[in-house]
């Protein structure tokens, strides 16, 4: 196709989209006073929920499905598929990855953003601090993965040969000898976890600052007057006062890490026992070709996702209708 | 190992200048200036006049790889006034079975594996290889290249290029100081590398890190040890999976891997301990050879591109590679990897093109439309003087060697659960400590059943 040719079918597209805008429009203009809002309503609503249904229920409901065949998706085979998540060794350890990930990331990256909202509150420079930390936040996953994985290169201990990666000249500088970091199983899938954090950090801080900034005055001036010390204004001044915030800030950044794939993938590819489910979930769909597999992955994972999702969605309304 | 995965690190490094040609590449179709009834056009009379007429060409060979391919179609061009649409795509593997099962197939596909030929002729789609191709196969590539490109016992995809994997890398002028020999046997290559140990000096370097598809050169590896060891019937038997993965011959295959790659003693010089093999890039694996910190590594002849800028790839240059050898020396089995030509119109004008491809005529046109050399092919017509790489000429006196029995790559032909998954993975976690047999066990688990 040439470009003219590209450049047309743009345009046909988007005459099709005003087009559509154009006839919903009109169906709703059709439509007026009291008994016509819930029309109108139901006008504006209908495109949303009929890609809705098309994009996201009917696939969801076909992964479901398709997770009770083998791997060509032809044979029914119950829920052979989920028992092997559960039993194969390989399996397994992928689980408990996601275990390790999903309990230390969250409470790791928001105590470090809260803490360093506290520091740089009503600190001089506080934009800058605070633009710092939240820098790794614009940098994509795959980026901030292969930065640290040349942080965690690993060079021999060899005359003649230097280290290239940061942490490892570090530690021949202490006076130790270089690691294979990204090898070395179980310690490897924290230092993969590190990266995360790293990069969760700056929303967590920039959240949580937000939500100290909104303390009222007034209840820090009492506490102050009260003869309040920092670490009671902490404990039980800001705490409090921004739990909801804390509570979005942890299952936000507890679902991201559940649905981890890009860091795991761009570091070690799932290799050397640090894989995810949601990397297992690629791997086992469109390299291993076991569909039947990948799908009963993804439905596993999609159940772990929501107590999380709806508890966050609790807290936001919570903390919203405060 | 798939072109796809070893295109990989050519893909990363010239990313940004596919991503910039891209777009003008891929659906761009290449103009031809064509005037007929030119002289040096003998050779193109048994096609006849095809004015006017197109031929589309769809393959995963993309900039810069594509110049050289359009150029060796150009003699055809002028002289039969036929006019040849190029394709290249680098989603081509995927691409091209949706294409076959959507009903709009090119006429001509450009297939790196085996196993993908026999996909897309399982969607009806592909038309057998013409009697004129036919003849140009059974009279230039010795019979297993023929079988790799039929199915059910028809004929259909006749060979393209080639690549050699059988090849050990060294540093020629290492071996002039020390006065060591070319190994000819398996057992002369254990006694050298134990020469250079006893020397204090690791021989060996490997590195199996790729990205997603870490861990494929060690199934290179114990191909060519399984190869050796039992022989091209056994070989295909375990490919096939007529005998199972964890039976003994491939276990013994694996093991023979490990008396070289998991020697402390071998391994891994200038790179590490056996485990650096496993973060080692394949790409950075056998540059230690150019800092004398290693004597072998085994790879592929398109290893030849990865060496920096300035060095000299020749028998009497900085590097240069030997045939790995069998356990004796009248066999001579080669692991490699090549591309088929596989049709899907039988309209005159592309079995016409078809046909040329067949031809020496075509191969050592392709010869001269690569003047940096890196293309091969294991068509017999083809001049092994016109080569002008020292590797490449290896390569083709290996390929056309009669004592040479062809095996492709053994895990592009098993299915993706174990040809691109189990196999890398469990051949990871064999490099990182897990023993052979629970490797081999792994494996055989993973066979879809």
């Amino acid at each position: 196709m040439s470009n003219t040719a590209k450049f047309l079918e743009m345009g046909y597209a988007i005459l099709i989209f005003v087009a559509i805008v154009g006839v919903i429009l009109f169906i709703a203009n059709r439509f007026s006073g009291r008994k016509g809002d819930r029309a109108v309503a139901s006008a504006f609503l209908a495109p949303t929920l009929i890609v809705l249904s098309v994009g996201l229920v009917y696939p969801g409901l076909r992964t479901v499905y398709e997770s009770f065949f083998d791997a060509a998706g032809k044979a029914f085979i119950g829920l052979d598929n989920y028992s092997t998540i559960f039993t194969d060794s390989d399996e397994i350890t992928v689980l408990r990855n996601t275990v390790v990930w999903v309990l230390i990331t969250p409470f790791f990256a928001t105590g470090i953003g809260l803490l360093y909202a506290i520091l740089v509150d009503k600190a001089r420079l506080e934009s800058f601090a605070k633009a710092l930390i939240f820098l790794p936040m614009a940098i994509s996953f795959v980026g901030a993965s292969i930065i640290w994985k040349f942080i965690y290169e690993y060079r021999p201990e060899q005359s003649g040969i230097k280290q290239i990666g940061l942490l490892n000249q570090v530690v021949v500088w202490l006076g130790g000898s270089p690691q294979q970091w990204l090898l070395n199983k179980p310690w490897n899938n924290v230092f993969l976890i590190v990266i995360m954090i790293w990069i969760q950090a700056g929303f967590a801080m920039t959240v949580l600052s937000a939500a100290i900034k909104a303390i009222p005055e007034d209840i820090v001036e009492a506490a102050r007057l009260d003869g309040v010390k920092a670490w009671g204004m902490f404990r039980f001044v800001t705490v409090p006062s921004i739990r909801p915030a804390l509570v979005v800030v942890l299952t936000t950044i507890g679902i991201a890490t559940l649905k981890v794939f890009d860091i795991v993938r761009t570091v070690t590819g799932g290799q050397f026992g640090t894989s995810v489910v949601a990397n297992e979930f690629y791997s086992q769909s469109f390299r291993a070709d076991n569909q039947g597999l990948g799908a009963a992955l993804a439905v596993l994972l999609f159940l772990l996702v929501i107590p999380i999702v709806l508890y966050n969605i609790r807290q936001l309304r919570a903390s919203e209708g405060r | 190992m798939t072109a796809r995965t070893k295109g990989r690190g050519a893909v990363a490094a010239a990313g940004v200048l596919a991503l910039a040609l891209g777009a003008s590449a891929c659906g761009t179709a290449k103009k031809s200036t064509t005037s007929t009834g030119k002289s040096g056009c003998e050779a193109y009379s048994q096609y006849g006049n095809l004015k006017g007429k197109t031929v589309s060409i769809y393959t995963g060979i993309v900039t810069p790889e594509d110049k050289p391919h359009t150029d060796s179609y150009k003699p055809f061009e002028s002289c039969t006034g036929a006019t040849i649409k190029y394709e290249g795509d680098k989603s081509f593997e995927a691409q091209v079975l949706v294409r076959a099962k959507a009903g709009n197939p090119p006429d001509l596909a450009i297939v790196p594996q085996p196993g993908l030929v026999k996909q897309l002729v399982a969607t009806g789609a592909a038309k057998a290889a013409p009697a004129a191709v036919q003849a140009n196969v059974d009279k230039f590539w010795n019979k297993d290249w023929k079988g790799y490109g039929t199915v059910n016992g028809t004929f259909y995809a006749a060979p393209l290029g080639a690549s050699v994997k059988s090849l050990v890398w060294y540093s020629p002028k290492e071996f002039k100081d020390k006065g060591y020999k070319v190994p000819t046997t398996l057992d002369e290559l254990k006694t050298l590398s134990d020469t250079i140990a006893a020397g204090g000096k690791k021989p060996w370097c490997a590195g199996v890190a790729s990205g997603d598809a870490t861990g494929w050169p060690i199934t290179d590896w114990m191909e060519d040890m399984m190869l050796r060891l039992y022989g091209p019937a056994e070989y295909d038997k375990w490919v096939n999976h007529q005998i199972a993965f964890n039976s003994p011959e491939p276990t013994a295959a694996l093991d023979k891997v490990g008396e070289f790659l998991k020697n402390s003693k071998y391994v891994n010089g200038g790179l590490g301990n056996v485990q650096s093999i496993a973060s080692t890039t394949f790409q950075d694996a056998g540059l230690p050879i150019l800092d004398g910190t290693c004597s072998f590594h085994r790879q592929a002849s398109f290893y030849a591109a990865n060496w920096p800028k300035g060095t000299k790839v020749a028998e009497d240059g900085d590097v240069f590679a030997f045939y790995l050898p069998g356990v004796d020396t009248t066999s001579k089995p080669v692991l490699g990897g090549g591309e088929f030509i596989l049709a899907f119109s039988d309209r005159p004008e592309v079995k016409a093109f078809q046909t040329y491809l067949s031809t020496d005529t075509w191969a050592n046109n392709k010869v001269a439309s690569s003047p940096a050399g890196g293309w091969v092919s294991a068509n017999k017509g083809l001049d092994v003087n016109k080569l002008t790489s020292p590797i490449d000429k290896l390569a083709a006196q290996i390929l056309q060697d009669p004592k040479a029995v062809f095996r492709f790559d053994g895990s592009d032909q098993m299915p993706a659960a174990v040809g691109s998954d189990a196999f890398w993975k469990q051949a990871t976690n064999w490099i990182t400590g897990q023993s052979t047999k629970d490797t081999v066990n792994k494996i055989e688990a993973a066979w879809p059943k």
